[in-house]
C-alpha cells in the first residue's frame, strides 16, 4: 500500500513509460493484497474483481501481466530477482534514474536463484535495485525457523554484497524513512528486510501457518471484517484448503 | 563469416541486442570490449543469466545467451519455459557443444534430449545448423524474429556450399531419391553426406535432407519425400524420443499418412565418452556405418531392391 500509493513514481498514466519505478511481486501468492491495492487506487476497476478465477479474465491466484500495473507473472518462486535485475541492468544502460523493486516472500529465500541474483547484482553494482523481503516469518505449512532456518538473515544479504536495513514492516513511518533512503549504498544492490505478522489486524487468524488460505464462509468473512475493525473475535471452522 | 563475427557485427548495428553469458566464452570471448556494457557475463548462473534476460526484454532488447546446451536446457529450463516461454519474449537461446559435440565431457555435458525439450515449450522454434556456414547464414533470420529460439551452436567448418535462402520452417533438400532418403541435422550432416555417397556407388537413388528448423517443421518436405522414397533414415545425435523421430511420426499421425522409416537415435542410454571421430565411430555415425545401417535395412525388404 505504502509503495503503490506514496513511493513509486507509478500511476495509471504511465504504466508503459520507460523511466517509471517498477514494482515485481516474486511472491506472487500475494496477489489479493497486490489486486485490492489496485483497485483501491483506481489502477483496476473495482468491478474487475468479481472476475477471480473467470475465464472471461485473467484474475486467478498469482499475478497475471494481463492486468496493467503487473510487470511481470510470478508464481513460481525465486524468479522475479532475476527477472528484476535484468530490467534494473538495462535501466543503468540507458542511465535512467528510476528504481527497481522486487518483493519476495522469507520462505522464497530457500530458492537459491535468490541468491545466485544477489550475488550477480553484487557483482555488476547495481545501486538500482531493491529487494524488499516480506519478513512474515511462514512459508506455506511452517515456521521458516522450524524449517530452513533464515536467521541471521540480514547478515546473510551484507556478506552476499547487499546494503541492508531491517525495518517493521507495519509501520509506515519507519517504510518512509527506510525507502527513501535508497540506495543505501552506491555501490550495493539493497535489501529491506520488512518483519511482518501474517494476517496483521485479525488477530483470528493472526501468524498462523493453518490461516492463510482458506476457503471462509460467508458468516466468518462478515466476522472476520467486523475483527478488522476492532468490534469481535471470529469462530472459524472452515478447514484450510490443502492446495499446498 | 563466423559466429562471434556475426554477433558482433549484429550487435553494433541494432542497439537492442545484448549478449549474455553463464561464463561460457568460447564463442563470444573477443565481444566484451566491443560491446561494453551490452555483454553480461553472469557467471555460471544459467538460470539467473535466463531471468534476467527476460528483464532485458521486457525493455525491448534482444538477449543472445549463451551456455553449455545441457545446463542451458536443463538447469534453466524452467526459467526459459516460465520467464521467456509464457510471455513469449525474443531471447535467442544460443547452446554449446550441443549433441556429440560435447565429444570427451561424459553424460552430464550430453545434450540429446535438447530437442525434445525446447520444443515442448509454446512458441519456441528450433534450430540445427548443418555448420558453421549453415549457422551463420540462418542467424540472421533466426535472431530478427519477434518469438524466442533455440539454437544448437554448430561452428565445425565443411566444404558443403548450403544453399542461402534460408526461411524459418524449411528445409534443405540437398537431393532427391527414390530409393532412400536420409533426414538429418545438425553436425551429422557431413557423415550422412559420405554415407549418401556410397549409397549412390552401390547405384540407389539418394534423397538427402539438411532440416535446419526443427520447429517449425517443415511438413510439405516431409510428407514429399515420404510419397517419393521407399525409405526414410532419420539421423541425430539425439534421444530417439522426441526428436526428429517423433517429429516425423508426428507429422504423418497428422496426415493419416505412414512411411517405412529407420531411426538412426540414441535409444534409452548416453553416448560412450570420448574425442569426436571416436564417439561417431563407436556410436555407428561415421559415413560408412550410416550407410551400412541403411543397406541393411533396405536388404530386409525385398521389394526395395534397386
Amino acid at each position: 500500500v505504502y509503495l503503490y500509493s506514496d513511493f513509486l513514481n507509478l500511476n495509471k498514466s504511465n504504466l508503459s513509460d520507460p523511466n517509471r519505478d517498477y514494482l515485481f511481486l516474486s511472491k506472487g501468492h500475494d496477489v489479493p493484497a497486490l489486486y485490492g491495492t489496485f483497485a483501491e487506487l483506481g489502477l483496476m476497476e473495482k468491478d474487475r474483481l468479481k472476475n477471480h478465477l473467470k475465464t472471461n479474465d485473467s484474475i486467478y491466484w498469482h499475478p497475471n501481466r494481463n492486468v496493467p500495473g503487473v510487470e511481470f507473472h510470478s508464481g513460481s518462486l525465486g524468479h522475479l530477482p532475476a527477472v528484476a535485475m535484468g530490467v534494473a541492468l538495462d535501466c543503468r544502460m540507458r542511465n535512467q534514474k528510476n528504481k527497481v523493486l522486487v518483493v519476495t516472500g522469507d520462505g522464497e529465500l530457500n530458492e537459491g536463484t535468490v541468491w545466485e541474483t544477489v550475488l550477480v547484482a553484487s557483482a555488476q553494482q547495481l545501486n538500482n535495485l531493491t529487494i524488499v523481503v516480506d519478513r512474515n516469518q511462514f512459508q506455506a505449512n511452517v515456521a521458516t525457523e522450524d524449517l530452513v532456518p533464515l536467521e541471521p538473515l540480514a547478515d546473510k544479504f551484507e556478506a552476499f554484497g547487499c546494503a541492508v536495513k531491517r525495518i517493521d514492516g507495519h509501520d509506515f513511518n519507519q517504510l518512509e524513512s527506510a525507502f527513501r533512503a535508497l540506495p543505501f549504498h552506491a555501490t550495493k544492490p539493497s535489501v529491506i528486510i520488512a518483519d511482518t505478522v501474517r494476517g496483521k489486524g485479525l488477530p483470528s487468524i493472526e501468524a498462523r501457518a493453518d490461516r492463510w488460505f482458506c476457503n471462509f464462509s460467508k458468516d466468518e468473512i462478515a466476522s472476520l471484517l467486523k475483527e478488522l475493525h476492532g468490534d469481535a473475535t471470529t469462530d472459524l471452522h472452515s478447514e484450510t484448503l490443502t492446495v499446498r | 563469416m563466423t559466429y562471434e563475427e556475426l554477433l558482433k557485427n549484429t550487435a553494433l548495428a541494432d542497439e537492442k541486442f545484448v549478449v549474455m553469458t553463464a561464463e561460457n566464452r568460447a564463442l563470444v570471448r573477443n565481444l566484451p570490449p566491443v560491446l561494453k556494457n551490452r555483454f553480461i557475463d553472469t557467471g555460471i548462473t544459467e538460470q539467473t543469466m535466463i531471468g534476467a534476460a527476460a528483464g532485458l526484454a521486457l525493455r525491448g532488447r534482444v538477449p543472445v545467451v549463451h551456455a553449455l546446451a545441457s545446463f542451458l536446457t536443463m538447469r534453466a529450463f524452467e526459467f526459459i519455459r516460465t520467464d521467456v516461454g509464457i510471455p513469449n519474449l525474443p531471447v535467442k537461446l544460443s547452446s554449446f557443444v550441443p549433441g556429440f559435440l560435447s565429444d570427451g565431457n561424459g553424460p552430464t555435458h550430453q545434450a540429446i534430449e535438447d530437442v525434445s525439450i525446447m520444443r515442448g515449450i509454446p512458441g519456441m522454434q528450433v534450430f540445427c545448423p548443418a555448420d558453421e556456414q549453415d549457422l551463420v547464414l540462418s542467424l540472421p533470420k533466426i535472431w530478427s524474429s519477434p518469438h524466442p529460439s533455440y539454437v544448437r551452436i554448430n561452428t565445425r567448418k565443411s566444404d558443403y556450399q548450403h544453399s542461402t535462402d534460408f526461411e524459418i520452417g524449411k528445409a534443405e533438400v540437398v537431393s532427391s531419391g527414390t530409393d532412400v532418403t536420409l533426414l538429418v541435422y545438425g553436425m551429422l550432416f557431413d557423415e550422412t553426406l559420405k554415407a549418401k555417397a556410397i549409397l549412390e556407388k552401390e547405384g540407389l537413388s539418394v534423397g538427402l535432407v539438411n532440416i535446419r528448423t526443427l520447429k517449425p517443421i517443415d511438413e510439405k518436405v516431409i510428407l514429399d519425400i515420404a510419397r517419393k522414397s521407399e525409405l526414410l533414415v532419420t539421423i541425430e545425435d539425439h534421444f530417439l524420443i522426441g526428436g526428429l523421430y517423433s517429429i516425423l511420426a508426428e507429422t504423418f499421425l497428422r496426415n493419416r499418412m505412414t512411411a517405412q522409416v529407420l531411426p538412426l537415435s540414441l535409444t534409452e542410454r548416453w553416448f560412450k565418452p570420448a574425442l569426436l571421430q571416436e564417439v561417431l565411430n563407436h556410436e555407428g555415425f561415421t559415413g560408412e556405418k550410416i550407410a551400412g545401417k541403411v543397406i541393411a535395412e533396405l536388404n530386409k525388404k525385398p521389394v526395395s531392391k534397386a
